[in-house]
């Protein structure tokens, strides 16, 4: 099982660092590619005008808040049925950039829905169950660092993560259940997008360039969780092994006696 | 030079938008930074903890 076989960090690292400089290019590119469309190429919204552009960093990063929780749910499940170590590592490295884009996707709707909605915040199901988000992946990151043993962290973190998971189809079903001020999905629908290509281009191109930019932060955080694990590893056995002066002075005191 | 300033005025609503692009790439690139730091400054203090013990060491060519 492919699982299985990534379960080894050194077999991890060695695909991670074929990955990442490919992330890192599909970044770079993806963004330019995606500022050019969204900020000089695409026209103003009808009705909204040029406030739409906000729309092209606002809806991929609401879809990578999104993203992010699914991934490391689905990390921390396969962390705790399987002890898969590098999955536990990748829901770790997943959070913070998770929470990153959740903090985005409120940033920028709130500056989008000041001129449209002629409000920073309104307390609707959308908005809330987005905040609950932000507030899940605090929780997580909190929790995996407030023990001493890193394994009971993960495991109590895991935990938070899956049961957390609920909110994410709740987000996700908030505008067809409730009625909210925030529109409805308008690209992923049963009937095809309703946006026009000119506005759908910079939108994908953005997203893309988002989940690129996770893959390549995702893989660089791993790596350094790795670190922290062989780090922790080898201070165990310094002090198990005990101070060099310790360990020596029975040898030489057995010397004198001989 | 007119066109220029119509087109960061954006319709007027230019300090919204431009914030929002400002404040996705400062987080983004704080991010980033914060990463790399976390990936260099595990990396040293791995590597000054396995210098007798070479196969804990992971070469710095492989950072990014």
């Amino acid at each position: 099982m492919i699982l299985h076989k990534y379960a080894n960090p050194a077999r991890f690292l060695k695909l991670a660092n074929a990955i990442q400089p490919w992330a890192a290019a599909a970044t770079i590119g993806l963004l330019l590619a995606g500022l050019y469309f969204a900020l000089l190429s695409s026209p103003g919204d009808y009705q909204q005008g040029e406030t739409v552009r906000i729309m092209y960093v606002h809806v991929p990063a609401a879809w990578m808040a999104m993203f992010c929780y699914t991934a490391m749910a689905a990390a921390a499940a396969i962390g705790l049925i399987w002890k898969h170590p590098v999955a536990e590592l990748a829901a770790r490295a997943t959070a913070p950039i998770g929470a990153c884009f959740t903090f985005l996707a409120l940033f920028t709707g709130s500056l989008w829905g000041k001129p449209m909605w002629g409000t920073w915040w309104v307390w609707d199901a959308r908005l809330t169950s987005v905040l609950i988000l932000f507030f899940l992946y605090l929780g997580y990151m909190a929790l995996s660092n407030a023990f001493d043993d890193p394994a009971r962290g993960s495991k109590a973190s895991s935990i938070l993560a899956l049961v957390g998971f609920v909110n994410v189809p709740i987000i996700k079903f908030s505008v067809d259940w409730w009625n909210t001020l925030h529109q409805p999905a308008s690209v992923i629908k049963i009937d095809g997008p309703a946006i026009h290509s000119s506005m759908l281009i910079p939108l994908i191109l953005m997203a893309f360039a988002f989940k690129a930019f996770y893959i390549w932060v995702m893989l660089m955080r791993i790596r350094g969780e790795i670190n922290e694990g062989k780090i922790r590893a080898l201070r165990l056995r310094q002090v198990h092994a005990g101070p060099p002066s310790r360990t020596n002075a029975p040898e030489k005191a057995t010397e004198g006696t001989s | 030079m007119e066109q220029l300033i119509s087109y960061f005025q954006m319709g007027g609503h230019g300090s919204f938008i431009w914030t929002s692009y400002g404040m996705v790439f400062l987080v983004l690139a704080l991010l980033w930074l914060q990463s790399r730091r976390f990936v260099r400054n595990s990396q040293t203090e791995l590597d000054g903890l396995a210098v007798d013990r070479p196969h804990y060491q992971t070469s710095k060519k492989n950072e990014t």
